[in-house]
Parts: structure tokens; C-alpha cells; sequence
């Protein structure tokens, strides 16, 4: 199944590209025009060939486990995930522990307590977490903590290899910018899976045994209204893994977001079908992972009658 | 104590960090592209170069050439030969000397190698003779006045002839005061200086970082935290924090390009339009146009006023033209005159903030003199083929500027010059210009340039609007920065004080 998946992404944002008007060089090129030099990297770059030729060609190049270059800075495309992969990922990696930290536990006593006050008042956290644009939230933060308090770098990346706490606190910002959507709608889905959970006979059985109330939400309920949430973790990080775009602009983080929109408003058309290919990668492999964590929060899906 | 070590964690991590003062660290707008210069192609590209690589001249503030890799230089009496003393004990980065050899096998490779944009800045050298190690001798095909302002910028950088088929877009190695130590796109370009640079006394930093932050207002945040030194292009709505601000200062100076709208003439079925067929018009909507109130709106006073190709600095801008004011009685009387009451007028220009602010002026004073404005903004990259292939009216278009007049002005308006995507065409206009490329005497070039000026104004192929600024900011402690006028950050005596 993955992949007739990835041919046919790989195809659709081929043809998308070339649907696109501009031309990669005469952009490349700006104020430096030369006839001579365009039509060369031209041939070079095979962009005369006809539209089904250019892809085949790519085809036939990424089967032997050549991305390509890319058209503006001649660096290969594989050089560039990989530069750019492990920034991504761990920013994906850190907002979702965020989101995480304050959607679930947010979505469980909004669920228990409901009706009452911290009910009302996760909703309306929820609501401005789903509200608040990112890259506004992302400026104010770099004005108060930054600029104000001086407390954090206001943006940049360090590689966590180099210096794990200044790579910490460089990315502290930006995930906990990504994290206030996210969280919001976990907290959510929590929330409405907990209510049908615990609306049901066996929590009442539960309850009526004389168990802790902390044992029923926790153990009985919160173990089987999981799968939703298992699901939309899962979905919500490969979308991570595509990149954040605006706040990945917003704090100068060198991830998957800038990239691919750098190389789609200069038509790098190699850049885009590397990066594409790769979080379509990464999704399918997110798919795969919410199947077995299935597995492994419900016994019953374990054994295939 | 689970409490405590969590307090620990946390004060780690939110202890600043300590920066040695002997490094800098430099905010641009963009990521450069290519660090081969005779490749190469983004403006903030030549800001990096202009620490990565040595060029056979320089120009200051003034717009002087002086010497750098050249000493001394003189033509021959027509102006055809150009006759270079090279400074004796430069080296590359890798060692080798630079002697008339390496300067040759440069200036060569510029001209010859397929993917060179170089070619046409070099176009009028016949041939490159080595005199001996440290004179060389440059023939043009004929008086070029501009050919030397040309080796003031990427042309006229040297890389290590060893390098040349060891991918310097990737690894350069040229024989500037800093050399290359580390790249990651998109995020930093680490150079580190070079003891055996001939100047390296005067070089104070011993790394500087070049970071891309493309959002202008965090990029100015980043200075206000600390985290960079110096950044370019402040955004003109950021300018009262600047002011606001003791820690950081403001270095500005109008540069040598310019924002203008050109008018589609010749190029394709467009063509076809009042403002392309009647001059009357296109001067109309010149006179329409308030400068002053786009350089105040926009530019918070940063966008100093366009009325003509050549910038404030340059010995070919006319005072004359660069007074005019705006005129909308004589505005609708031309109009009239061409027998229109409203004239219909597309725009096509890039979706930017700033220029989608200085379209909505000109649509607004264009209506009052009785111009009908549809605005199209269009993403950069169709916009810049659509212009190429003639699927525009009036057109935004916009210049980085050159040291030399002859680099602001020729392939504009030349008949079939590379960026004369108007197809605007007036051979006496032609003749001009190219009679200024063959005389060095600047008296002279002027005259011609007037007279050319003189056409141009009433041709109005080009409506010029403002020139652009090169507004730098940088923390209160950097001494020694001068900014000059084609935006480029010279490190020679500057420091940080502690």
C-alpha cells in the first residue's frame, strides 16, 4: 500500500509544480539575466524535456537513491533532508511532549469535572489555543521573554549534538508556540472520548465496587478512550513533521516548513519532490505506528479472531 | 527535592548564554545562494562576500574606486588598456600567492565558464596578458568608462585557481579577511578569520556568523535581545522602536537602486494600451504621483524620492529632474489632451506588504488626476515571467543599483538591452548611452547622460518612485561601521566594545 501511495504524491505535486506559472531559472536567475547561461542550465537540468520525461527521469534517479540538486544552490537534495530532518523532528518531538502535557490532562478533568468551573474555564483555554495565530503568539513571546526578560534566545537553531541545553532552550519557544493548537485539540478529543467513556455501565460497575475514584478515570476509563486520541496524536505529529511554516519563519528554525516554501516560490522543483516524498514517508510511517500502538493499548485487537 | 532539581533544570536552562565579544554576529534577509561569486546571484550573497573574498578594487563611501587586491592602476591613453599592480604577499586561502596568474586565471574563468554570470560585466575585454607576477594588463575591445567599477563587486573577486573544479560554490576559496569554516542552509554561514590576510590587523573579529531571518521585525528582535550584533534592511515600520531603543543604533544610507513602474511598449498583445501608446499619458501619471507622500507613508522618510535611473550618490544624477513636484492640473490636461476623460491602467507587482502600500498610493493619486488603477498582485516568481514574456500593462520593477550610471540605466532602456522587458526602443536614446561607455571623463558622461535624461523624461518609458534605502541596525557597542551606499557590510576597524 505505501507505495502506489508514493508514486501517486510524488506525481500529483510533479504535475502541481509544472501547473504552476514562472520558470525556476528566470527567478534563479533576478537581475542577472544571461540568455547563454539560462539555456544552459536548461539542458543541464533537463527542463526542456517534455513534462512526462522530466518526471521519469526523477523516478529513475530516486530508485538509485539520487534526490537530485537543488536548482539555487546546487546542494544535493539528500544533503538538505538530512540537514534539515533532525531539526524538524525534534521540534515535532518537543511540541508534542507540550501538547501532550497540557491536552490530555486539561481534556480529563474537563471531562470529570463537567459542567463545572475548570470545565468552562479548559474550554475557553482551548478555544484561544485553537484561536491565537501562531506567529503572533511567537512575536509576543520573543518581545516579552526575549527582548524584555532576556531570558531565552529569540531564535535561531543549535544542533542538539553541539549543546543539548542551549538546543533546549532555543527550541522551548517555538514548540510551546506549536504545542497551544495542538494541545487544544487533544484536549478536546479527550475530552469527548472520557464523556462516552465514562457515561458507560462497566465505569459505573466500577465505581460501584467502591474503587478509587482516581483508579476508575485513570485505569478503567482513560485506558479505552485512548484510541481516538492515539489516532489523532499520531496524525497531528506527521503533520509536524511537514514542517511549521510560520513558526518556523517566526523563530529562524531551519526545519522542513521554510525549506519547502523556499523551494516552491523559486520553483526549486527538485528541493519540493525530495521533501515531499519524505514526509509522505514519515506519515505513512505515523499510520503504521498508531496500528500497533492500537495493539498495544487494546488486548483485543491482539489476537485476529 | 524532585522540586529542587526541577528548579535546577530550569535556571540551566534559562541562564543566558556567555558570547566571546571577539565574534559577530551578522541577521540578513535571506539565505545567500551559491558562494562561488562568479556563480552567484542573491544580493545578500555579496554581503557575505565582501568578508569571504578579496576583489581587485573597492569602492568607499563615497563611491570611490580604491585599491585592495590592485594597488595602482592606469589606462593607456584611449582608454583601452588597463595596466594592474598587484599587492605583493596576498595568499589565497589555501596558500597560494596571489600573483597576475591566479588574477588572470580568474578574470578567464569569469568569462568563459558556462554558468558565469559574469560574462556580460566582463563582455568588454578583448584579452588578459600576465606582464609579470605582479603586473597584468587588460585589454578592452573598445573604451569601457564602466569596467572598472565592474571589479569593485563579483567580477572582480579572486578564488584560488586550485579550487575551481572542487565545487567552490560549496567550499570557496578565495583570499578574504575571513574564510569559511561551516554551512547549513537556511541557517548559518560561520566564517573564521584569516591570519595571513594582508590586512588582518584591521580585522577585529575572530568569527562572524551570518544567520537568514527572513521576517524583519524579528530580525530586529533578535538585535534587541542580543542574540545578533548587526542586521540589514530594518523594516521602515520598525524604525521608532529602533530610536526608541539606547542599546541599538541606526546606520542608513540611500542606496544606489531604485523602485519603479515600467510600461509595458513593444513586448506582445499587451502592449496594446493607452499608457503604452501615448507618452502624454505615461508623463500624466508620472506628475500624478506624490513621492514625498509614499517616502513618508511607506518608508517612514527612509525612501528618499525617485525621479530619474541615478541615485543621489552618483556624479550622473541631475538636480534638475530631481525637484519636480507633483502636478495633477497638468496631469488631467495632458490627459485631455490625448483626448481621454478616464484611462484605464493595470498594474502587476510583487504581493508584498511594503509594495502592495505603494501601489494603493499610486492607485489613490492616480485616481485624482483621473487614472482608473486595477492593482494586480502577483507572487514573485510568476511575476518576473510574466514580465519577461510581456503579460503585463505597467509593470513594478526594481534595481539593486550599480557603482557605475551605465549599470542603473542601459539594460533598462537600450533597444534589446537583457532587462528591458518594456521593449521600450529610442536609438538616439541608444546612442547616447553607449557614447557614455567610451569616455572616462566624467564631465563629459554627465553631459550625456543629461541629454539622454532629457528623452527619457518625456519618453517616460520608466516612472522612477524612490530610491532604495540600505537602513542597517546594530547594537550601540559596534564602533567603526560605515554603511555605503550599495549596501554591503565592510568589517575593516570595526569592533565591539566591551
Amino acid at each position: 500500500m505505501a507505495i502506489p501511495t508514493l508514486f501517486l504524491v510524488s506525481l500529483i505535486v510533479f504535475g502541481l509544480q509544472k501547473l504552476l506559472p514562472g520558470d525556476p531559472l528566470l527567478t534563479m536567475a533576478g537581475e542577472e539575466r544571461d540568455p547563454a547561461v539560462i539555456e544552459f542550465l536548461r539542458e543541464k537540468y533537463r527542463l526542456n524535456d517534455p513534462f512526462y520525461m522530466q518526471y521519469l527521469y526523477w523516478v529513475r534517479d530516486v530508485l538509485t537513491g539520487d534526490f537530485g540538486n537543488s536548482l539555487r544552490t546546487g546542494v544535493p537534495v539528500s544533503t538538505l533532508i538530512a540537514q534539515k530532518l533532525p531539526v524538524t523532528i525534534q521540534l515535532a518531538v518537543m511540541a508534542m511532549i507540550f501538547a501532550l502535557l497540557i491536552g490530555i490532562p486539561t481534556g480529563i478533568m474537563s471531562a470529570v469535572k463537567k459542567g463545572k468551573a475548570p470545565d468552562y474555564a479548559a474550554n475557553a483555554i482551548a478555544l484561544s489555543g485553537v484561536s491565537i495565530p501562531n506567529f503572533w503568539l511567537g512575536i509576543i513571546l520573543i518581545m516579552v521573554v526575549s527582548v524584555q526578560w532576556r531570558l531565552l534566545p529569540a531564535s535561531g537553531y543549535v544542533p542538539l549534538t553541539e549543546d543539548p541545553i542551549q538546543s533546549l532552550r532555543t527550541m522551548l519557544m517555538p514548540s510551546f508556540v506549536l504545542a497551544t493548537a495542538l494541545g487544544a485539540y487533544l484536549m478536546r478529543h479527550t475530552r469527548s472520548a472520557m464523556l462516552g467513556v465514562l457515561s458507560s455501565d462497566y465505569i459505573r460497575t466500577a465505581k460501584a465496587k467502591g474503587l478509587m475514584p482516581r483508579v476508575v478515570v485513570l485505569k478503567h476509563a482513560l485506558r479505552n478512550a485512548l484510541m481516538p486520541i492515539v489516532t489523532l496524536t499520531t496524525l497531528l505529529f506527521g503533520e509536524l513533521l511537514a514542517g511549521a511554516v510560520l513558526t518556523e519563519q517566526v523563530f529562524t528554525i531551519p526545519g522542513f516548513g521554510k525549506l519547502i516554501v523556499d523551494a516552491v516560490f523559486t520553483r526549486d522543483y527538485a528541493v519540493v519532490q525530495g521533501v515531499v516524498l519524505c514526509t509522505a514517508v514519515g506519515f505513512i510511517f505515523m499510520n503504521l505506528l498508531a496500528d500497533i500502538l492500537y495493539i498495544l493499548i487494546n488486548p483485543r485487537l491482539r489476537h485476529p479472531q | 527535592m524532585k522540586s529542587l532539581r526541577m528548579l535546577t533544570i530550569g535556571a540551566a536552562l534559562l541562564a543566558s548564554s556567555t558570547v566571546m565579544a571577539a565574534d559577530l554576529r551578522v541577521a540578513l534577509q535571506d539565505d545567500p545562494d551559491v558562494l562561488d561569486p562568479h556563480l552567484a546571484r542573491t544580493f545578500v550573497g555579496r554581503i557575505v562576500f565582501t568578508s569571504l573574498c578579496d576583489k581587485l578594487v573597492d569602492i568607499n563611501d563615497k563611491l570611490e574606486v580604491v585599491p585592495q587586491i590592485a594597488t595602482e592602476w592606469t589606462w593607456n591613453d584611449d582608454n583601452t588598456v588597463l595596466t594592474m599592480k598587484l599587492r605583493e604577499g596576498a595568499v589565497f586561502h589555501d596558500g597560494a600567492v596571489i600573483d597576475a596568474e591566479a588574477v588572470k586565471a580568474n578574470l578567464d574563468r569569469a568569462r568563459s565558464n558556462d554558468e558565469s554570470l559574469r560574462k556580460s560585466e566582463l563582455a568588454s575585454i578583448s584579452d588578459v596578458k600576465v606582464v609579470d607576477a605582479n603586473t597584468l594588463e587588460i585589454t578592452l575591445k573598445a573604451a569601457d568608462a564602466g569596467f572598472l567599477a565592474q571589479l569593485t563587486d563579483r567580477a572582480g573577486m579572486l578564488m584560488s585557481p586550485a579550487s575551481f573544479d572542487k565545487n567552490p560554490g560549496q567550499n570557496p576559496v578565495c583570499s578574504g579577511p575571513y574564510k569559511l569554516v561551516d554551512r547549513v542552509q537556511n541557517d548559518r554561514i560561520v566564517l573564521e578569520k584569516f591570519a595571513d590576510h594582508w590586512n588582518a590587523d584591521n580585522y577585529h573579529f575572530d568569527k562572524v556568523t551570518f544567520t537568514p531571518i527572513p521576517d524583519a521585525t524579528v530580525r530586529l528582535a533578535n538585535l534587541r535581545s542580543g542574540d545578533v550584533d548587526i542586521i540589514e534592511r530594518v523594516a521602515p515600520s520598525d524604525l521608532p522602536t529602533v530610536e526608541s531603543d539606547a542599546n541599538i543604533k541606526l546606520s542608513s544610507v540611500t542606496g544606489l537602486g531604485y523602485q519603479a513602474i515600467e510600461v509595458n511598449m513593444a513586448n506582445g498583445a499587451k502592449a496594446d494600451h493607452p499608457l503604452g501608446k501615448d507618452a502624454r499619458l505615461r508623463q500624466a501619471l508620472n506628475l500624478s504621483i506624490d513621492r514625498d507622500v509614499i517616502n513618508e507613508v511607506v518608508g517612514a522618510g527612509t525612501y528618499t524620492p525617485a525621479l530619474q535611473a541615478f541615485p543621489p550618490a552618483s556624479f550622473a544624477f541631475n538636480e534638475e529632474f530631481g525637484n519636480q513636484k507633483r502636478d495633477v492640473e497638468k496631469a488631467k490636461a495632458l490627459i485631455k489632451e490625448a483626448g481621454f476623460d478616464r484611462v484605464p491602467v493595470e498594474i502587476s507587482y510583487g504581493n508584498n506588504t511594503i509594495m502592495q502600500q505603494v501601489f494603493e498610493l499610486v492607485q489613490a493619486m492616480g485616481a485624482e488626476a483621473g487614472f482608473d488603477i486595477t492593482l494586480r498582485p502577483t507572487e514573485f516568481a510568476a511575476l518576473q515571467s510574466a514580465l519577461k514574456a510581456g503579460d503585463f500593462y505597467v509593470g513594478q520593477s526594481g534595481w539593486s543599483g550599480r557603482v557605475d550610471p551605465d549599470g542603473n540605466i542601459h539594460q533598462y532602456v537600450s533597444c534589446g538591452g537583457g532587462l528591458n522587458d518594456m521593449k521600450y526602443c529610442n536609438e538616439e536614446v541608444d546612442r547616447l548611452l553607449n557614447a557614455a561607455r567610451t569616455t572616462s571623463d566624467t564631465a563629459e558622461r554627465k553631459k550625456l547622460y543629461d541629454e539622454a535624461q532629457v528623452i527619457l523624461q518625456q519618453d517616460m518609458p520608466v516612472i522612477y518612485l524612490f530610491y532604495l534605502p540600505w537602513p542597517f541596525a546594530h547594537k550601540a557597542s559596534l564602533e567603526g561601521f560605515i554603511p555605503v551606499p550599495d549596501g554591503m557590510i565592510r568589517l575593516e576597524n570595526v569592533k565591539l566594545a566591551q
